[in-house]
């Protein structure tokens, strides 16, 4: 039904049911919100985004406030104006004018609001709240100080990702978010998957900066400092450098780091396709064996964490393959080190992720051997580019470079990685070949591709019946487990990505919560996989010859020592 | 854990709504909160630890230390404030040294803060274990809790 209503001395449509923010958004009005997430229920907590009733005279939060016929709206009034200021100043009363030294400067929408509200001065002075900074985290460092209590990240924590690691405690002026009991995020459930830096509004979360170690150790003449990049950096890092959104700068990536001073650069979708050929190979031999099934992606260490956590008893269902980062860090300290003769200890191994939980997944136990981790330091996406800032890399200086050998040609199967449904259909496309001898007919599989939050395809491989089911966003996969536990078989393989979107819209990516942003970074990848040639993991000509001088065969014992591991029950406050 | 299952066998068909009834028999019973009790809660009702943690510090009531073997409520409604409980209050947490909310570490004293104890005739007033002393001040503070530690050593010596 088409509801009619008055938005400044504007008669507009709207649809029942719809929020005032909906429609004024649609007219291209810019409402300012803060505790607003698209996908969440509104709260309207934070009264940022106020207008004014005309007919009741009173200021109404139009996140929340759902149309009615008739009504009279001013979105821009003297009065809401004032309302909107004086909302921006109380944030800023208790906040710590701290701005130079924070890691949202610059990007941190508290300081855009007050930028743009004209707030000039300090009118209201509240009492400053004495939190501790929480650094008992691995991959992220919360900073209660300059929160603003607007819960977008209890919101992505617990309806988002479903694990609710951190809620609002305490009340009145002592309101905080934090964890059961006080305590560090380091014993809670929390899975490390950044979705609360995405969305916070200020500098109260962020991630574990390495910086220095890594500075060192490319100053360091005796370190060789290796590099390696996942599928999605090379389209999420246009936006950081000021390009169109989407846009692909593998080329520009590679002159980048090999600037900065890394000895070696190595493409981590080299090592997803090595994914591709272990995980497929499991999951033929998981179907023809008997082995626990449906199968489960590994890749994704938030999922990982969160299997540990909720689903010990599924941890069997769990792949055994590393994820493409640890495959790459097992083999630079081996295969290459082997190759360019330099030992292991002499190698510094770093790694630049869309992701926060990889900076964890890291300094897992299971990713140490002998005293030699797989890999050294993890950079997001975002501390690529602030990299790139202090070493004053200019991208339009640059030339477009390629990656080194042995360990940097890729198919578009391993880049595809980056996208929800992309390990799906790049294992898929090598089953296929490994099952019938042939080649996919079609290498696109549609049905796995997109922004659904669950995407389930039903298929025949050489006569056996394969169903697999993409989990996209986090969320998402405990109605699917439960599914599972309650004796549904039609499944064989499951992909899961932590993200919505997949790791382009990992929490380690430049932040944004506009998820046309994260389609485009999604078309960039697909993009990329349509114009190229080779697509497929089997046919890659690096991974034939790794494992003809040095694997061997998939899931032989070399794969087996480097490639696979376990996982177990973890004991946390859930 | 028994004694909670004993408490849950109180709430059959639970939902999250029976949180805080839940919380409040436990804390009867246990005198405080543990963590073991919230992930007992957590897993009987599904709901998250950082929830129930978030919901039982929004109310005064719970507490998540185990109270002391003195256990003492300062009541903090409107007339004992107005004949000087704050600094009653702030003289008992200065003489044991902890704060309102917690244990001392001996296990000996924890205090409490109420609303109003309903005695207002007999304000400032704080109850030990269940005894009321009315109309306390500084050197009543002294005296009593100095009291209750040499009576205790007494006790302990002729154990």
């Amino acid at each position: 039904m088409n509801i009619q209503l008055e938005i400044n001395n504007k008669i507009v449509e709207a649809q029942q049911g719809e929020t005032i923010l909906d429609v004024c958004k649609r007219q291209g009005l810019n409402i300012p919100t803060l505790c607003h997430i698209k996908e969440v229920f509104p709260t309207g907590a934070c009264r940022m985004c106020v207008v004014e009733n005309l007919n009741t005279g009173k200021l109404v939060t139009s996140c929340s406030y759902p149309v009615e016929p008739g009504m009279k709206i001013a979105t821009h009034s003297k009065r809401v104006a004032e309302a909107r200021k004086v909302i921006v100043e109380l944030l800023l009363s208790n906040h710590p004018d701290d701005c130079l030294y924070c890691a949202r400067n610059k990007n941190c929408e508290l300081q855009d609001l007050s930028y743009n509200l004209g707030v000039r001065e300090r009118r209201i002075r509240g009492v400053k709240n004495n939190h501790k900074i929480d650094t008992s985290g691995v991959s992220l460092v919360r900073d209660p100080a300059k929160c603003i209590l607007c819960g977008r990240c209890v919101d992505a924590c617990s309806r988002v990702m479903g694990v609710h690691a951190i809620d609002f405690i305490n009340r009145g002026n002592k309101s905080e978010i934090g964890v059961a009991f006080d305590k560090g995020l380091n014993t809670s459930s929390c899975i490390n998957c950044g979705r609360c830096i995405m969305v916070c509004p200020t500098g109260a979360l962020y991630e574990k900066n390495h910086f220095a170690q890594i500075i060192e150790a490319i100053d360091d003449p005796k370190k060789h400092v290796v590099v390696q990049y996942a599928p999605s950096i090379s389209v999420t890092l246009a936006e950081e450098i000021g390009m169109p959104v989407g846009t692909d700068v593998n080329g520009l990536l590679n002159a980048a780091l090999r600037k900065i001073g890394f000895d070696a650069i190595f493409d981590s979708s080299f090592s997803a396709d090595l994914t591709i050929m272990e995980e497929a190979s499991e999951l033929i031999h998981r179907v023809k064996n008997g082995g626990h099934l449906p199968m489960f992606t590994s890749c994704c260490p938030g999922w990982v964490k969160y299997a540990e956590e909720f689903a010990p008893d599924l941890i069997d269902n769990l792949s055994s393959c590393k994820s493409p980062q640890q495959m790459m860090g097992a083999l630079i300290k081996s295969y290459y080190a082997e190759k360019v003769a330099i030992a292991p200890t002499d190698i510094y191994s770093v790694a630049v992720m869309p992701c926060t939980a990889k900076k964890f997944e890291a300094q897992r136990d299971e990713m140490t051997h002998q005293g030699i981790t797989d890999v050294d330091a993890v950079l997001t996406t975002r501390e690529l580019a602030q990299l790139m800032r202090m070493y004053g890399i200019e991208t339009d200086q640059l030339e477009p470079e390629v990656a080194d050998s042995p360990l940097g040609k890729r198919s578009t199967a391993g880049k595809i990685f980056g996208a929800s449904g992309g390990v799906m259909e790049a294992a898929l496309r090598s089953a296929h070949k490994m099952i019938t001898g042939e080649e996919m007919q079609k290498l696109e599989i549609e049905s796995v591709r997109g922004m659904d939050s669950i995407k389930v395809a039903h298929l025949e491989i050489g006569g056996i019946a394969i169903g697999v089911a993409v989990v996209n966003g986090l969320g998402n996969v405990a109605p699917l487990l439960e599914e599972i536990r309650n004796g549904r078989n039609d499944i064989h393989f499951v992909e899961v990505m932590a993200c919505p979107g997949g790791c382009i819209n990992g929490g380690g990516q430049p932040i944004t919560m506009d998820m046309e942003n994260v389609k485009q970074r999604m078309q960039g990848l697909y993009r990329i996989d349509g114009n190229e040639t080779l697509r497929t993991s089997h046919n890659n000509p690096d991974i034939i010859k790794i494992y003809e001088e040095y694997l061997g065969e998939p899931l032989g014992e070399k794969s087996h020592h480097l490639l696979h591991t376990h996982y177990q029950k973890r004991e946390v406050l859930v | 854990m028994k004694a909670l299952n004993q408490v849950f066998t109180n709430y059959k068909d639970a939902s999250p709504d029976d949180l805080i009834p839940i919380l409040q028999d436990i804390q009867a019973q246990e005198g405080y909160l543990s963590e073991a009790s919230v992930r007992e809660v957590s897993s009987f009702l599904h709901l998250p630890a950082s929830r129930i943690f978030g919901v039982a510090t929004f109310y005064n009531q719970f507490r998540f230390t185990p109270t002391g073997k003195y256990h003492i409520s300062v009541c903090r409604g409107t007339a004992c404030h107005v004949l000087g409980s704050a600094t009653v209050l702030e003289e008992l947490e200065k003489k044991l040294k902890i704060k309102a909310g917690n244990t001392s570490r001996d296990g000996l004293f924890s205090i409490e803060v109420v609303a109003c104890i309903g005695a207002c005739g007999l304000a400032p007033v704080i109850s030990i274990n269940g005894e009321f002393h009315a109309k306390v001040d500084r050197n009543a503070i002294h005296r009593i809790i100095d009291e209750i530690i040499a009576k205790n050593a007494e006790n302990e010596d002729n154990k």
